[in-house]
């Protein structure tokens, strides 16, 4: 019996992801022609790669069509409502690192942190009668970190691109972002706040809470073994 | 019928004998209101659509806003009103998403004691024989305390505007007592913002952008240095808040206990309390014996702002039922009229599932 390895499908994370594995011994590869999301595995018997998006993995994950997956932690953190319940952390994988961080324009010297955020959005509320819009994509890990740390007065407005440059169109006030080096900020004029980011991203291994074990757990044994990660016992099934 | 309609059909009945006039909010209620009201916390728990016509929609998350804007519009008073139905909201995990709640709302001026004491001995007696714990508490004895700090009136709006949110509250009083890392960091923030007028700052800092405007940023500015010569506040009021928001005890005592701390502030909401009290008294209820939590309230409670009451079946379950007075919401959605108000609401559901589980 096979258990399916979902691998981010394209570009850097795909081929980090194959070199993470080969180091340790197992050999992902695609097959077919170079558009083919075909793959193949060797080294240890009954996997099954299956190439996909890795903004897919997560949901993937979720609905136990695969039991293991790479992606960022960003995104199964982000899609997964108490992702914790769906999908085990087997390793971090050491590379894809990037943070989500909370960004005003420079011009704020009154804003250095969450504090100063949440006091500049209760002025911004009472003297435009609306609430201070941050923009982002990652509306669950921004809310959950703003209302753990007691901000309100604010909304966020959902921005799928090009998030940095809302302030400029006046549909946002601030922006909620991944960022690797602040470039991108920079060149936009804008300032991360000080403290903790939201979340520190990195391309994570997963196990499957939900997926179907029954025949794969002999065939995870041989995997997690292989790697060098220890089999947790908290990794499925549960059910 | 389920166990639990048979259960909400029957406390809604009771709640008309007792002179409420039945209502039925729509089940799709506008967002703005709502949204304007709880901000990003509802949009997190309830659920939005979006309508062709009306803009954004929201499956309703409670009765309150929809019953107070109802008597608002064309109410009489005083007014009691009771109503029955599903709610909707977005649960981690295994919690029920759409349930029932069947609740009771009391309109009425210049007589809050008795108005308190009447919707909590209703909802005691609509609960009676179900084993449940009740639990009050009173904000406004709470809102007294921080306004009756001795420290600017600034500081006072900023830890009213968190009373809801109990570690940031703490964190707050913190660095207004001049401890803590938010307090370092802030100071920090103060040195540089000295070094030079702040026109100097902002052109230095880089290009204006957005809506947030310099003279907002002069304006906090300003603020954040005239903060910074506020004295701390005093030791022994910040222990004496501290002390308030932990005290529990049963309602006589904690009575007594508050006005041993003789803090004139707090006072006229002591007075408040002991009229209430009395008016329970009236009622049947035994005060001597009746649980009083100075904090119960003070998370996920947003809107309520003097009496609060919970009917709980165990610690780590949501209440069975929950009530207060919300004076001050009536106003925000009254666009300036206000009437007090206090209502409650019971989940039938819980009921149902408590009669089960014996």
């Amino acid at each position: 019996m096979t258990l399916k390895l979902g691998v981010p499908s394209k570009g850097r994370l795909m081929e980090q992801s194959f070199d993470w594995f080969a180091a340790r011994g197992l050999t992902l590869s695609r097959t077919g022609s170079a558009r083919e999301y075909a793959g193949a595995v060797d080294g240890v018997d009954g996997v099954e790669l299956v190439l996909l998006s890795a903004s897919e993995i997560p949901r993937e994950l979720a609905a136990g069509r695969i039991h293991l997956g790479v992606t960022g932690s960003d995104l199964v953190r982000e899609t997964l409502p108490d992702w914790a319940a769906s999908v085990a952390e087997l390793a971090q994988m050491g590379f894809g690192h990037a943070d989500l961080i909370l960004a005003v324009p420079v011009t704020w010297v009154d804003v250095e942190t969450l504090d100063d955020l949440d006091a500049a959005a209760a002025a911004f509320r009472a003297r435009h009668g609306f609430r201070l819009r941050i923009a982002t994509k990652y509306h669950r890990l921004v809310r959950e970190h703003l209302r753990a740390h007691g901000v309100a007065d604010y909304q966020l407005v959902d921005s799928q691109g090009a998030t940095e440059g809302t302030i400029r169109n006046l549909t946002a006030e601030a922006v909620a972002d991944i960022t690797s080096t602040g470039e991108t900020l920079r060149a936009n004029h804008l300032k991360i706040l000080k403290g903790a980011p939201v979340h520190q991203s990195q391309a994570t291994l997963f196990a499957s809470r939900l997926a179907d074990w029954s025949d794969a757990r002999a065939v995870l044994a041989r995997v997690t073994s292989q790697l060098g990660i220890g089999q947790s016992d908290s990794i499925p099934p549960l059910l | 019928m389920s166990r639990a309609e048979d259960i909400s059909a029957a406390l809604l009945a009771q709640m008309l004998d007792a002179g409420a006039q039945r209502v039925t909010p729509d089940i799709l209620q506008p967002a703005e209101t709502l949204l304007d009201l709880y901000g990003e916390d509802i949009r997190a728990r309830a659920y939005v659509t979006h309508d062709p016509a009306l803009g954004e929609m929201m499956l309703r998350p409670d009765f309150t806003v929809p019953v107070v804007q109802a008597h608002m519009a064309d109410g009489a008073e005083p007014a009691r009103y009771a109503y029955s139905g599903a709610v909707f909201r977005k649960q981690s995990a295994s919690r029920a998403r759409e349930y029932l709640q069947v609740g009771y709302e009391l309109f009425a001026r210049d007589t809050a004691a008795q108005a308190d004491a009447e919707v909590f001995a209703l909802f005691a007696r609509l609960l009676e024989g179900h084993a449940l714990r009740p639990v009050t508490g009173d904000m406004g004895i709470v809102k007294a305390a921080v306004l009756g700090l001795s420290t600017t009136e600034r500081r006072r709006a900023a830890l009213l505007r968190h009373i809801w949110r109990p570690k940031r509250f703490r964190a707050l009083l913190e660095r207004m007592r001049g401890q803590g890392p938010l307090a370092a960091d802030r100071a920090a923030l103060v040195d540089r913002l000295r070094a030079a007028p702040v026109a100097e700052l902002i052109a230095e800092a880089g290009p204006q952008l957005g809506l947030r405007g310099a003279d907002e940023i002069a304006a906090r500015v300003a603020a954040l240095l005239e903060d910074a010569s506020a004295a701390p506040i005093p030791d022994d009021q910040a222990q004496a808040l501290e002390a308030l928001l932990s005290l529990a005890a049963p309602a006589r005592a904690a009575l007594a206990q508050m006005r041993g701390m003789g803090w004139a502030a707090i006072t006229p909401a002591l007075d408040r309390l002991e009229a209430r009290l009395a008016a329970l008294d009236a009622k049947g209820i035994n005060t001597e014996t009746l649980p009083f939590e100075a904090s119960f309230g003070r998370t996920n409670m947003e809107y309520y702002d003097g009496f609060v009451f919970g009917f709980l079946a165990r610690d780590d379950l949501p209440p069975v039922a929950t009530g207060g007075r919300y004076d001050a919401l009536t106003a925000v959605l009254g666009q300036g009229r206000a009437i007090p108000a206090v209502g409650g609401v019971i989940r039938p559901d819980m009921l149902a599932a408590l009669e089960d589980a014996q």
